[in-house]
Parts: structure tokens; C-alpha cells; sequence
């Protein structure tokens, strides 16, 4: 099994006649993704041949998946138009999108995330992420499909180049899933719904959690964590040098006064029994420990 | 972007918020004639992007224009906790009868937004959340909702303030979320909103922060950057479109993604703490990493006289390592005799033996390679102390 997607996830790709949506719709269906359409307003009952399939193109979400039976939607879109891209998803009442656009206006990414909390019936990852791989199953968003295979472990990151990084070390164990939820302030699946989601799951055996300077997303995980987490959890945080006040890099990193820091984060999670590594590469040895027994 | 005071000042003024006269003087004389106009007791204010400048001596009283300039001159060029003091704010002096507090901001835990009031006023709001919470409005808003008249004088009472200024607050919180939303701001504070003796509800100071991210429907927002106080490598990556922070450090990061470079830094802060160095920036060149990217990252950071050896420590994920190495290899002739620090390149994912087989071969004699983040760190640390 897996969290979010699987086997089974129909996918259309909001953006796909873009440059950026074209390029990555190919690299999901060569990755295995079934790919089942796209949106692009304006264009609808064009299609597009892309990675050896004629896709069709939508005006909206809900044409697309009324014709296409599609559950999932990516965003390419950019991040002028990607407000009404995410409305457009959560109006058709999509069970997931990924918005992996950066560069979103916070105000729009609170305003796409509350409707989709008062509709109830669509779950947001990111923005600014991304995106989320079940090797061997599905893939949504940009995540190489080639770093490693399936395997029991899952790993939830704010940051898209170490969740690479991560499963590049630990390649010869494999992942579940792997879930990129994004570096921006707001976002719509946090860490905690990814260790509830992967607690719930199977087929998963034990977590890796990579969180960032920032907000106290990371703190309030730990508090999860020590109530509801029964397998093991191993965690990184980035940021220990970040200095006070500096944005780095994604929008929400950054330490506010004595809020957010890295040291804090770290001494949370360990509180909560989580083992944290200095650098990716102890984080990993620690993983392999575990998983070694 | 963080504006100062008198930025804030003027758009609260725009959004139909009161406020009282007040004008930004660069020099002694401009602050006098600046005074003169208002006419009466003024205040001088230091404009600086941090606190504590009241207790730094940097917000005098002045009685005319003339004792204006002279207070202005002794401000102007003042050091406060290391921000330098470029200009001052002439304010018009009000008697204030009472200090309260309003504020709106993004709530990153509850991913929506939050109006604090309150009838306490004057002092850092998390005294007052600490000290006198039962005297302090902390409400939920919903973006999609808005602060509505009614909304704002539930909060105006539950901020407890006096029956008489109930109104006029629910007003002020009316309108400042109206201006928090149409400027795309993630902090709009008011502290302190001060009753004049003759009752009037006024922003006496102001502290905004705007989100970046929505620059591209804001035009006119070009014109609040302070240009003075940017350190010189920061502008000319902006310009480059640079994602690049400078520290104080001496071993310069290049790197690909933000979470990946914030890792690195702390991995050469460990390796450097036997040397005595640290990192000297933050460098995110992104997912692309052109030849042309990495080479004006490359300048940047051979740019910084802090920076004694370079450290390039890049994940191929949808890039190539072979298409970085080459990157790196054509940065370097570009740059041919500007290249002169010693430069450790660590290169992992996708086609990573093609990419070392690349930089291997075009044997650059500033250029080593690494096969893993923590030594390639150590390494790059080492050459920083020598």
C-alpha cells in the first residue's frame, strides 16, 4: 500500500499544455503514472500527444473528470492563475491536488485552503512542493522516479531536494511513499496528516520526517508523535545557521525572534522520542539502524 | 518585505486609516523644513527595521523646527543594534490620553489569519499576552469571510476596550484588514493606537510586513524597497534573480534547493568549528543549474573578499549531474582569471558518474571532487582556515 495515491489513482494535469506541465507529464507516465487527461481553460477539446499517449484537454476540473473518471490533479500552473487552478479543483470536489507552483501570494493559499476546508472534500499538498511518489505505483509532481524502488519506509519533507537526498541514502531499503507538503507558510497537508496517514498505514514500517526553520509545524508534530506514533520515527531538521530574520530560500523559512529555530525544533521532536540526525547521512544511519534491528 | 514606520504611516493614510501628519527627512535639513511645516512640537524618529530604538536614544521630542534639525542631526547616522540610521520620521506630537494595541497577521499554525487587540497598548504585545491576557482579543479570521463590521466590534469588546471608542476601533479594524488584504500583507500592526485627548482613535506607529510572493499584482511595491541598507552582494544576485543570503562566514555554499542549502550550511558550521570558519552565505541556483546559472553564482560568491574556498554541493533530481558538471566546467571559463578560490564539488543523483567523469577530465586545478555532503564539507572547511 501507500498514502494518498496507489495503483489505482487517475490522474489530470492542470497546466499540461505549459512547458513545465508538458515536460513533467511525460516524466509521470514514463515513471508509471496513469495520466488520464488536462486542464487548461480556453483549450478544451484539444488533446495533446504526450510520452506516446493522446491526452485530452479540458476547460475544467469537472469536465475532466466527468469524461475521464480522474481523482487526483497536479498544478503546473503559474502563479497568477493558480488560485482559480486549486478553486476549480475543490468545486469539482477532486479527493487530491498537488500544487507544485511556487511563488503563490500567501493570501491565495489561505483562501484556496479554506474552501477546501469548508467543502470538505479535497485534500491540498503543498504549494511550493514537490509533490509525492509511491515508487513503482504513482508519481505527482517532480520527484525523480529513478532514486530508488518500493520498499517500507515513509518520508514526509518540507524540502524537495532532501527528501531526494534521503531516498538516495536509504535506495537499497525503498519507500512506501514519499510526500514533499511544501516550504511555504501555509500549506495543506502538513506533517501531521503524513504520520497519521503512514501510523494508518500497513505497508509502512517506520518514518522519516525532515522539517525546517519556520513556524512550529515541527513542534506540534512532535506532540503528535508522542500521542498517536507507534512506529518508529527518525527526524532532520535544516536551518541550525539560519540567522534571525532572513528568509532562506522557501518563503516560510525563517526564524522570527526566538520562534522557529532549528534548536527548538530538534529538542521537540526528541522529546517525543524521535531520534534526529546532525546531517542527512547520520539521519539515514539512523534509519538503517532501526530498519536493521 | 518589511517596510519602515513611515512607509506604514503612509499606507495606512491611503487606506483611509488615521493617522497623524508626519514626513521622512534624510537630512538635518530637510527634517527642519519638514517641522516647520507641520508647525509645533514634533517627534524625531529613527527609521529602522528593528526595535528597542526608543531605549537606543534614536526618538526625541522636539519643541520648534530649529530644535527639530538639531535632533535630527544627532539621529541621522546613528548605529541602532547594527542597522544604521538613514533616515528619520518628523511626526506630529499628539496628547495622548490612551495606548492600545491592533494588529492583523498570517497564522501559520491555524494556516488562516488573526486580529489581536487590545486595550493594552504601548508595550511588545507578548508582554501583554503574558501579563494581561484576559485584556487581549485573539480572533480566527476567515479569508474567505473577512473582518466585518460586526466581526470587528465583537473584537473591540472582547479587547475590552472603553464603551466610547468601541466604534471607532471596530472602524480602524474594518479598514485595516481592507488594506492588509489589498497590499497582500502578512503583518499589519498598530502599536501604539493611541485615543487623543480630544478623543479621536489615531495609528501612532506602525509596523507592515508585505509578502513577496505577490510582487507581481503590486507594482507600486517596487518603489518601498530600501535600496540603501542592501548589502551589495544581496542586490546584485537580485538582480541576477539569485536566490542569496549573505553571512558571516568564509566558506562560500553554492547548492541546489533551499532545504538542501540550508542543510549544507550547517554541515560546513559543524565541519568549520574545528577550523574556526563558517559558511559565508546561503546560494539556492534551483532546479535548473545552466551553465549560465552556476557561473553567475559563481561570481557572486568569488565576489565576497570574506569567502576563502567554495564549496558546490549539488543533488541531481530532474537536472542531470553530467548537465552540472558541465555547468561548472563552462562557469569556470567564463569566469577564467576571476576564479581564483579553491572550489569542492560534491555531485550525488541522477547520472552522477557521468557528471564526476565530466569535472574529472576538464581536471580544473581549483576544482576537487567529493563523493559525500559531509566530506565534501570537511573538506571545503579545511581549505577556508588555511
Amino acid at each position: 500500500m501507500s498514502i494518498f495515491i496507489n495503483k489505482e489513482t487517475r490522474l489530470i494535469v492542470q497546466g499540461m499544455t505549459g512547458s513545465e506541465g508538458t515536460k513533467h507529464t511525460g516524466r509521470m507516465i514514463a515513471s508509471g503514472t496513469n495520466v488520464v487527461g488536462g486542464v487548461t481553460p480556453g483549450k478544451g477539446g484539444q488533446s495533446v500527444e504526450i510520452g506516446g499517449k493522446t491526452l485530452p484537454v479540458f476547460n475544467t476540473v469537472s469536465e475532466a473528470m466527468a469524461a475521464t473518471n480522474a481523482n487526483a490533479s497536479v498544478v503546473f500552473v503559474p502563479p497568477k492563475f493558480a488560485k482559480a487552478a486549486v478553486i476549480d479543483a475543490i468545486d469539482a470536489e477532486i479527493p487530491l491536488v498537488v500544487v507544485i507552483t511556487e511563488g503563490i501570494p500567501v493570501h491565495d493559499s489561505a483562501a484556496f485552503y479554506a474552501y477546501s476546508v469548508s467543502k470538505g472534500k479535497t485534500r491540498i499538498i503543498g504549494p511550493n512542493c514537490p509533490g509525492l511518489i509511491s515508487p513503482g505505483q504513482s508519481n505527482l509532481g517532480i520527484i525523480p522516479a529513478d532514486i530508488t524502488g518500493p520498499g517500507r519506509i515513509g518520508l514526509v519533507s518540507k524540502s524537495g531536494t532532501l527528501t531526494y537526498q534521503m531516498m538516495y541514502e536509504l535506495r537499497d531499503f525503498g519507500f512506501s511513499t514519499a510526500v514533499g507538503i511544501g516550504g511555504d507558510p501555509v500549506i495543506g497537508t502538513t506533517h501531521i496528516d503524513c504520520l497519521r496517514a503512514f501510523q494508518d498505514d500497513p505497508d509502512t514500517d517506520a518514518i522519516v520526517m525532515i522539517g525546517e526553520i519556520g513556524g512550529d509545524a515541527e513542534e506540534r508534530a512532535a506532540a503528535f508523535i508522542a500521542k498517536y506514533v507507534t512506529k518508529p520515527v527518525v527526524g532532520y531538521v535544516a536551518g541550525f545557521t539560519a540567522p534571525e530574520g532572513k528568509t532562506m530560500g522557501h518563503a516560510g523559512a525563517i526564524v522570527s525572534g526566538s520562534s522557529g529555530t532549528a534548536q527548538a525544533k530538534k529538542e521537540a521532536l526528541e522529546a517525543a522520542g524521535v531520534k534526529v540526525g546532525k546531517t542527512p547521512s547520520e539521519t539515514a544511519e539512523l534509519m538503517r539502524a532501526i530498519l536493521k534491528g | 518585505m518589511d517596510l519602515f514606520e513611515y512607509q506604514a504611516r503612509d499606507l495606512f493614510e491611503s487606506h483611509n486609516i488615521p493617522v497623524l501628519a508626519g514626513a521622512v527627512a534624510t537630512t538635518a535639513d530637510e527634517a527642519e523644513k519638514a517641522a516647520s511645516v507641520m508647525g509645533g512640537r514634533v517627534v524625531v524618529k529613527a527609521q529602522v527595521k528593528i526595535g528597542g530604538r526608543g531605549k537606543a536614544g534614536g526618538v526625541k521630542l522636539a519643541e520648534d523646527a530649529s530644535d527639530a534639525r538639531e535632533k535630527a542631526s544627532a539621529i541621522l547616522g546613528m548605529d541602532i543594534k547594527g542597522h544604521t540610521v538613514h533616515k528619520v520620521m518628523i511626526a506630529q506630537a499628539a496628547p495622548i490620553a490612551e495606548e492600545y494595541y491592533a494588529s492583523i497577521l498570517l497564522d501559520r499554525a491555524n494556516r488562516n489569519f488573526l486580529v489581536m487587540a487590545s486595550v493594552a497598548g504601548g508595550m511588545e504585545i507578548e508582554e501583554v499576552a503574558k501579563t494581561q491576557p484576559e485584556k487581549l482579543a485573539r480572533v480566527g479570521i476567515d479569508p474567505n469571510v473577512g473582518v466585518t463590521l460586526e466581526k470587528a466590534k465583537e473584537i473591540a469588546r472582547l479587547g475590552q476596550f472603553p464603551a466610547e471608542v468601541q466604534d471607532q476601533v471596530a472602524d480602524v479594524l474594518v479598514k485595516l484588514w481592507a488594506a492588509f488584504v489589498a497590499e497582500d500583507a502578512t503583518l499589519m500592526e498598530i502599536n501604539p493606537l493611541v485615543k487623543t485627548e480630544d478623543g479621536r482613535i489615531v495609528a501612532l506607529d506602525g509596523k507592515v510586513t508585505l509578502d513577496d510572493n505577490a510582487e507581481f499584482r503590486h507594482a507600486d511595491h517596487e518603489a518601498l524597497i530600501d535600496h540603501a541598507s542592501a548589502n551589495p552582494l544581496e542586490a546584485k544576485a537580485k538582480e541576477l534573480n539569485l536566490n542569496y543570503v549573505k553571512l558571516e562566514g568564509e566558506v562560500g555554499i553554492i547548492g541546489n534547493g533551499a532545504g538542501l542549502v540550508m542543510s549544507t550550511l550547517d554541515v560546513v558550521a559543524y565541519a568549520g568549528e574545528k577550523y574556526g570558519v563558517k559558511p559565508a552565505n546561503f546560494l539556492d541556483i534551483g532546479g535548473g543549474a545552466s551553465a549560465e546559472v552556476m557561473a553567475n553564482g559563481l561570481s557572486i560568491i568569488l565576489g565576497d573578499s570574506d569567502v576563502r574556498s567554495v564549496f558546490v554541493n549539488v543533488f541531481g533530481g530532474i537536472t542531470a549531474c553530467d548537465a552540472v558538471a558541465n555547468g561548472i566546467v563552462q562557469a569556470l571559463t567564463i569566469l577564467g582569471d576571476k576564479a581564483t578560490k579553491p572550489i569542492v564539488v560534491r555531485l550525488d543523483g541522477n547520472n552522477v558518474l557521468e557528471g564526476r567523469r565530466i569535472l574529472n577530465e576538464a581536471a580544473h586545478p581549483l576544482v576537487q571532487q567529493l563523493d559525500t555532503m559531509d566530506g565534501a564539507a570537511a573538506k571545503a572547511a579545511e581549505l577556508a582556515a588555511k
